[in-house]
């Protein structure tokens, strides 16, 4: 079969150049550890330090209070508040009184002294519990020439709550502009703690305001006046919430939209939209996700929970990569696509409903972020072991897991996926690294790795399924960051297997169907362009 | 007059070196003309009837362009690809009447000219026009044929030059107030085949705000109105079909024009402002309450300093001094940034009484705006600058620099957005071009109206290291144009469309509108006679 499966590819895909060699030297670029210089010198001295950050070429420079009267005055809100008073019968007064409350709910208070109380704090932690935290220089380099240029907005993924504490602490220490970023309401009702992160930039949005036409506006209009006064970035997150399963979350476009509406307007002369991929080598939720998806329901966000969760500073979590990609520039994405002069015979401040045309375009831009993100995204040695052992639960024979994971590890590169593998060390150090730092999950003992132990005697009570479910998944979940590197191939493959006869059109047509059957569990690029499916399965031909 | 501070702005704007010099020919070499398509029938016939004519190439090169950057381009170092190949100068109407029956009998192409400031490539002749090209120059037709008093009204042949008319129209004391700034050349003919827009139109109008009647030759007769009513419900206006129709229809060979008496007082003015945005903001509310002067324009930072480098060398050492305490006051104490501030231009006219009192108000509303008045002198050399601006290209051409001016029309709410993007783009597309020094993208906001504003554009560059400047600088002409169209600006303001804006028509007044103006053609002019192919 696998013969047979190796000639369709070939039928298939023969006429590609083979890239392979390109595909990954492309992701080797150099990433340096901020902790490092962290370890080295005074946290406080580093927390005091002359904050003097890039920014935006023609930044008129206001304060947050500012920002909220101009958004309160400006003419879009100001049409939104007379139709619903036109059509509640409210008087203007009370609903501008709503507005102003809904901004004071939702504002960012950025303020410097926070800031450097935060860079002291998480400089801290941060060394407690991360061994490196990398960052390709490269990107910042580029980062920092489009803050000048044109307003940022900055896409990171989105795994776990330090991904927005991490991001600003970032871009504090390469003096880079600090962002203000859209968070869900559930951090608001934290004591002191909210009132730190608005003061760091952070700010709220109700996770639903369907229907609500003035919490719209509001929140629309106040993202719009930050980015086209290019404030500071904006930054948010395209899949809307952390993923729990470590899959990229289909995008969504509510914000995406809002962000990009300035230059549809021609009120910016382009907009910069940066695709960030933060992955961890060990996330700090990853149980809680496990009993999230067993059904638990997830904690609120609360202080004091935050203080409890402080013993997870005595843990190990490896370290993390920040890999700030290539800015989009919107303009270059819209020319020749999209026809700006919609907009010409409708009055600016009334909100346009966006063209069919214009809603596959957002929808587009969203998908080539997400697959911007993922593909460069790191993986760990942790991520093939856990791919390894579920095929092989309850345990492995070490050597065996070993060899297995180099094999894999081989397989994922010449796949176009970016490992960290350090080079100075064995495999099998690399290995034995790997499990003593996945020590919740992972046990090697008599030259056996054992993911749970399955004592045949031991009676299965409800604590040993649900102890094993929730190891299994945080398992999964470090598996499933190969999947993406792996659902083209593995589509193609199962293409080949399924197709009704080995015609090339036959096979290509049952890879279109399962792509689109999968469309909503894993990221593709949105449509059935002939160009994009060759791209999509060129990987698979040049490995085999 | 002696410009010091030019050779410094220059060499600091574009990096421009006295040293890096081009030079054009001293004159036209004639083998380099495309041969004449002659017409025997034609010329014999032209002949007979008593018309003068020519058929020299120094005339008929003359007559194949306008003054777009390409055409001068090709008057320096080429030639055109096609050029007319006879040149008729008819006295009078009755002439033209007789030259369009000719033509259509004998089935040649007509292009009409007039002062030959067209920016459209209106004037180009088309490559593959196989016919005889008749360029059918109407300078002879000159003469102001009555004035009319009691209506107010002057009845002048078409042929006439801006200057000619205001300069003969003053002798009886009147004027047409209309002052496009090409008026030293550009004729009362062309105003009309091009919807044409004066400098001082809040006062007097656009023309088609002046025009009372037209009498105009087509290959299927003479279109005219039978009164001279001020105002008509008799179906479209017919005239609106001739005015813009660009020369494509047939000839304007007199016009019935609105006169007004020679204003008493004139006075120029000049406003001050921390930036662009707040001149905008005060046009706007000058618009707003509908008290325009008679010319108001707001020129951009650089537009500001580029005015500056055009300051005559200065007489006396106290004029300089007092310069000098002038930018001291606006910068220093009222903490104006000079790479920020801009400058309005005003100009007055009116009885003197009204003028000054005129002159309050708009001062007033300016400084709601931040705005300072800062003198007649300013004021003045800002209407200089777009008289020599042409000259100026001229000169710039021999030191690698090349330049070119565009406009549009745009509702206010987009004026600034416009302005800022249009320019930007031009930067820009100027740096992916691989033009080494950064280019001059400047504008400025010429006219104001109740829904919106007239936006010049200014944009040169220095060439030098660029094969085919002329390529590069279209490229970058269309990039700005297409940015202009996305931003809600218009195709033309009064520029027209001709040959070089063609291609955005369709998108600009719809299929529908493109079938009207077409079916209009078809029936006007079927053998397509009128052959300069403009518009559509």
């Amino acid at each position: 079969m696998r013969v047979v499966v190796l000639i369709y590819l070939w039928l298939i895909f023969a006429p590609l150049p083979l890239q392979l060699r390109e595909f990954r030297s492309k992701k080797r670029e150099v990433f340096e550890d901020v902790l490092e210089e962290r370890r080295q010198s005074s946290d406080l001295r580093y927390a005091m330090k002359c904050f003097s950050p890039v920014i935006y070429r023609s930044l008129v420079p206001c304060k947050p209070s500012m920002l909220k009267a101009m958004v309160l005055e400006s003419d879009q809100l100001q049409y939104v508040i007379k139709q619903i008073s036109l059509e509640s019968g409210e008087p203007l007064d009370a609903i501008q009184e709503q507005a102003t409350e809904i901004l004071d709910e939702m504002g960012q208070n950025l303020n410097l002294a926070a800031i450097r109380m935060f860079a002291l704090t998480l400089s801290k932690i941060f060394k407690r519990l991360f061994q490196k935290v990398c960052v390709n220089e490269e990107g910042i380099q580029r980062l920092a020439q489009a803050i000048q240029e044109h307003p940022v907005v900055l896409l990171p993924s989105h795994r776990s709550y330090i991904d927005f504490l991490m991001m600003s602490y970032i871009l504090y220490t390469y003096d880079l502009a600090l962002p203000v970023i859209a968070a869900g309401m559930d951090f608001m009702g934290m004591k002191i703690v909210g009132e730190l992160l608005r003061m760091s930039g952070a700010f709220f949005m109700r996770r639903t305001f369907r229907g609500n036409k003035l919490y719209w506006g509001v929140f629309a209009e106040y993202v719009k006046t930050m980015l086209r006064n290019g404030y500071a970035p904006v930054e948010f997150f395209v899949e809307g919430q952390r993923s729990r399963t470590c899959k990229t979350l289909t995008p969504k476009f509510g914000l995406l939209s809002v962000v990009m509406e300035p230059f549809f307007k021609g009120e910016v002369f382009d907009t910069y939209l940066v695709p960030v991929s933060i992955s961890y080598e060990r996330i700090l939720e990853e149980t809680l996700y496990a009993y999230e998806l067993l059904g638990v329901p997830k904690p609120k966000e609360s202080t004091s929970g935050l203080i409890k969760a402080r013993k997870i500073l005595n843990d190990d979590f490896g370290s993390i990569h920040i890999f700030f990609g290539k800015p989009m520039s919107l303009r270059s994405l819209a020319s020749g696509r999209l026809n700006r002069s919609q907009y010409n015979l409708i009055p600016r401040h009334l909100s346009h409903r966006p063209s069919e045309e214009m809603q596959k375009f957002i929808s587009d831009v969203a998908y080539k972020v997400e697959l911007q993100q993922i593909a460069n995204m790191v993986l760990s040695p942790g991520v093939l072991i856990a791919a390894i052992l579920l095929q092989n639960f309850p345990s492995l024979d070490f050597s065996v897991l070993v060899d297995k994971t180099v094999w894999l590890k081989d397989l994922t590169e010449a796949f176009g996926g970016c490992l960290e593998w350090p080079d100075n060390m064995s495999s099998s150090k690399v290995v034995k690294a790997s499990i003593e730092l996945h020590s919740n999950i992972l046990k090697l003992a008599d030259g056996e790795v054992i993911l749970f132990e399955n004592k045949p005697n031991d009676p299965l009570t409800e604590e040993v399924v649900f102890a094993q479910a929730v190891t299994l998944l945080m398992c999964a979940s470090y598996r499933n960051q190969l999947v993406n590197t792996y659902v083209r191939p593995a589509l193609v493959v199962l293409a080949c297997k399924m197709a009704l006869s080995s015609s090339r059109g036959d096979v290509s047509r049952t890879f279109c169907f399962l792509r689109n059957l999968f469309s909503k569990e894993f990221i593709f690029f949105p449509g059935l362009k002939k160009r994009i499916l060759k791209k999509e399965v060129s990987c698979c031909q040049n490995v085999i | 007059m002696v410009l010091p501070a030019l050779r410094e702005w220059m060499e600091k704007t574009f990096g421009a070196s006295l040293n890096h010099k081009t030079t054009s020919r001293a004159s036209l070499n004639v083998s380099d003309a495309p041969p004449a398509i002659v017409n025997e029938g034609f010329i014999q016939d032209v002949k007979a009837i008593g018309i003068s004519f020519s058929q020299d190439v120094e005339d008929r090169v003359f007559r194949a362009h306008g003054h777009c950057l390409h055409e001068m381009f090709a008057l320096r170092e080429g030639m055109f690809k096609r050029i007319p190949d006879v040149v008729v100068w008819p006295s009078c109407h009755d002439d033209v009447v007789r030259i369009v029956d000719l033509a259509c009998k004998h089935n040649v192409c007509i292009i009409p000219f007039g002062g030959g400031t067209s920016v459209s490539s209106a004037l180009e002749c088309p490559e593959d026009e196989k016919r005889t090209i008749v360029s059918l120059d109407t300078s002879q037709m000159n003469r102001i044929l009555w004035i009319d008093e009691k209506n107010l009204t002057a009845h002048v042949e078409a042929g006439i030059t801006g200057q000619d008319l205001e300069k003969q129209l003053a002798e009886s004391g009147y004027c047409t107030g209309h002052e496009p700034d090409s008026m030293e050349f550009s004729t009362l003919g062309g105003w009309v085949a091009t919807r044409a827009s004066g400098m001082k139109k809040n006062i007097y109008g656009n023309i088609e705000d002046l025009v009372v009647h037209l009498k105009v030759v087509t290959p299927q007769g003479i279109v005219e109105k039978s009164c001279q009513g001020p105002r008509m419900s008799t179906g479209p206006d017919i005239y609106h079909f001739i005015m813009g129709s660009e020369g494509t229809l047939g000839v304007v060979t007199e016009v019935t024009i609105k006169i007004r008496p020679v204003p008493e007082y004139q006075k120029y003015g000049s406003v001050v402002f921390p930036n662009f945005e707040r001149g905008v903001a005060c046009l706007r509310e000058v618009a707003r309450q509908r008290c325009a002067p008679a010319s108001i324009r707001l020129m951009d930072n650089a537009q500001f300093q580029f005015g500056h480098a055009l300051k005559p060398q200065v007489a006396s050492i106290f004029t300089s001094f007092l310069d000098g305490l002038k930018k001291f006051y606006i910068t220093k104490f009222k903490g104006f940034d000079p790479n920020q501030l801009c400058v309005a231009t005003l100009l007055f006219e009116g009885d003197r009484e009204k003028v000054l009192q005129h002159e309050k108000q708009v001062y007033d509303i300016a400084a709601k705006f931040g705005g300072l008045a800062a003198g007649e002198d300013n004021g003045q050399r800002g209407y200089m600058l777009t008289f020599v601006i042409a000259y100026l290209r001229d000169l710039g051409m021999d030191y690698y620099l090349i330049g070119e001016s565009f406009e549009t029309s745009v509702p206010w709410d987009r004026v600034l957005d416009l302005c800022r993007n249009v320019k930007e783009r031009i930067v820009r597309e100027c740096k992916e071009r691989g033009v080494q020094f950064p280019p001059l993208s400047t504008c400025r906001v010429t006219q104001t109206y109740d829904a919106g504003a007239c936006v010049y554009f200014y944009f040169a560059f220095n060439y030098r290291g660029i094969s085919d400047p002329v390529h590069v600088y279209e490229e970058i002409e269309f990039a700005a144009r297409e940015e202009i169209l996305a931003n809600g600006g218009s195709l033309s303001h009064h520029h027209g469309v001709g040959k070089l804006r063609k291609q955005w028509l369709k998108d600009s007044i719809s299929h529908v509108g493109i079938g009207m103006l077409r079916s209009v053609k078809d029936y006007i002019d079927p053998n397509n006679i009128f052959g300069n192919r403009n518009l559509l």
